[in-house]
């Protein structure tokens, strides 16, 4: 019952929105995202769709409506990068806090400055903490499929929490590939209606939204956010099996390529994942036990599993294309290390920063990552932790 | 912000059991909000000067005056007076006083 096609990966997005059929989007333009919010307003235009669409003065603006539409009680979506994303930061926060499921398509672009249009995930990185979902993609067809699924997600009951659906920018957002499609009855019918129990607009039962919360309440409050981020990794879970038995895509917290004897191997996020298992393949052929773990939700960041995944492996690297300014290592370094610290203990891991603003990562580029770590191996030496892949020297 | 009867706004309310997304569903709860413990200073009535002129409890920002069925003012809420003495101010006969809480 699906459809094959060729899009870009903001193409397939604003595909699934149309499909979604919001009740409200508000976006403003910025590259590399400016397509999804494109190509939806001629949805809109068209008549395709039934949605609000609100074209607000700033990303701050994009998200301050977007959360007021949520309040009221409608679905509603917005997309944004780098800098937009950075501008939307005071309202991410509330959101979260708020606990409205608003669905971001956050194409990943580079943070500035130095100022930037290319890929990195600084971006998202910086709002990791905000309290948001974040599921990321590796191609068109994963931000497609996520896009869906986050609404499932946030929205669920025991959740309710705004989710970023994540891809590269350029990357994935622009290379037009190969695509699966849903038809639209099978999106709706997956995603079924938004029935929030109390909104601003439901005048039989009034309510206040975003009160001060002072000392005798605002803990409580975050305890209960948090908790929810805890349910999402069920439920992420869930939908996934659901939406596996529809279109026969399996997806999981993480995906494990080629892990079941690999005694080296790198965790990554997004499409440097496709790059990566080439090179896989390459040493596979010539009998080394490589692997990989592309992760794909990073909030609620899976800390059992990828312990338990890791925890055959002798030597691993954990590949950020986001510097954490620590000067110690990346943000999903830090992850992952916390993650098997106690748990799988005696792993030797190191960090390599790679990708920054665009930057180029080829096939020949993770061999050198593997090499350094079957070096690591046959020596016992782990050296370096904290390296950087590509930059010039 | 999901259904959930009569939210508990209490200060001894629980994290389970609080309102998710800090949503209120109550009018008037203000009244559940003790605010009079900000207070440092209080007002005193002393009631054989007071003429029951009503000039104080319309000013009171905090609505601590109460007014009983035949119109006559009652003692302070001190529950929710904060102490601001815009009362003591307007009274015209010395009925209250300002005093260290």
């Amino acid at each position: 019952m699906s459809k094959r096609d060729r899009l870009s990966g903001n193409e397939a997005v604003s595909v699934a929105m149309r499909q979604i059929n919001p009740d409200v989007v508000a976006a403003f333009p910025i590259t590399p995202s400016t397509e999804v919010p494109q190509y939806f307003a001629s949805f809109v235009a068209n008549g395709m769709v039934d949605t609000e669409f609100v074209p607000v003065e700033s990303e701050h603006s994009a998200m301050s409506a977007c959360i007021g539409a949520q309040a009221a009680g409608a679905r509603t979506m917005t997309a944004t990068s780098a800098n937009g994303l950075a501008l939307m930061w005071e309202m991410l926060y509330i959101a979260a806090s708020s606990k409205l499921p608003i669905t971001l398509a956050a194409v990943n672009r580079a943070l500035s400055g130095p100022i930037n249009i290319n890929n990195d995930h600084s971006d998202t990185m910086g709002a990791r903490d905000s309290g948001w979902i974040q599921i990321y993609g590796e191609n068109n067809q994963e931000a497609y499929d996520n896009f869906i699924q986050a609404v499932r997600i946030g929205e669920h009951p025991d959740v309710m929490l705004p989710v970023m659906d994540c891809y590269d920018g350029f990357i994935t957002s622009h290379a037009v590939e190969n695509i699966e499609l849903l038809d639209d009855d099978a999106v709706k019918k997956f995603v079924g209606e938004y029935n929030p129990g109390e909104s601003l607009l439901n005048r039989k039962n009034p309510i206040s939204v975003g009160p001060l919360d002072t000392v005798t309440h605002y803990f409580e409050h975050k305890r209960i956010q948090a908790e929810a981020m805890k349910n999402a990794k069920q439920v992420i879970l869930d939908v996934a099996e659901e939406f596996e038995k529809l279109t026969g895509r399996k997806y999981g917290l993480f995906e494990e390529y080629m892990m079941d004897d690999a005694e080296v191997a790198i965790v990554i996020i997004n499409s440097t994942a496709g790059t990566a298992k080439e090179t896989i393949k390459g040493l596979r052929a010539k009998g080394i036990k490589a692997g990989l773990i592309k992760i794909r939700v990073f909030r609620p960041f899976p800390v059992e599993e990828i312990a338990k995944a890791l925890s055959k492996v002798k030597a691993v690297a954990i590949m950020d294309k986001c510097d954490g300014f620590n000067a110690a290592g990346g943000p999903l370094f830090n992850e992952v290390t916390s993650a098997l610290y106690g748990r799988a203990d005696g792993i030797k891991a190191i960090n390599y920063i790679y990708g920054l603003g665009g930057r180029d990562v080829s096939v020949q580029d993770i061999a050198t990552v593997y090499d350094r770590l079957l070096d690591i191996v046959n020596t016992g030496n782990i050296g370096e932790v904290y390296n950087y892949l590509g930059v010039r020297e | 912000m999901n259904k959930k009867d009569k939210l508990n706004l209490g200060n001894d309310v629980n994290w389970k059991e609080i309102s998710p997304g800090g949503v209120i569903n109550e009018p008037g709860n203000s009244d559940k909000f003790k605010t009079g413990d900000w207070r440092s200073v209080k007002p005193v009535w002393i009631k054989e000067n007071c003429k029951q002129c009503m000039l104080c409890f319309p000013v009171c920002p905090d609505s601590s005056i109460p007014i009983d069925e035949n119109g006559k003012r009652l003692d302070f809420d001190f529950d929710h007076c904060k102490g601001c003495g815009i009362c003591a101010e307007v009274c015209p006969f010395s009925a209250i006083e300002m005093k260290d809480n």
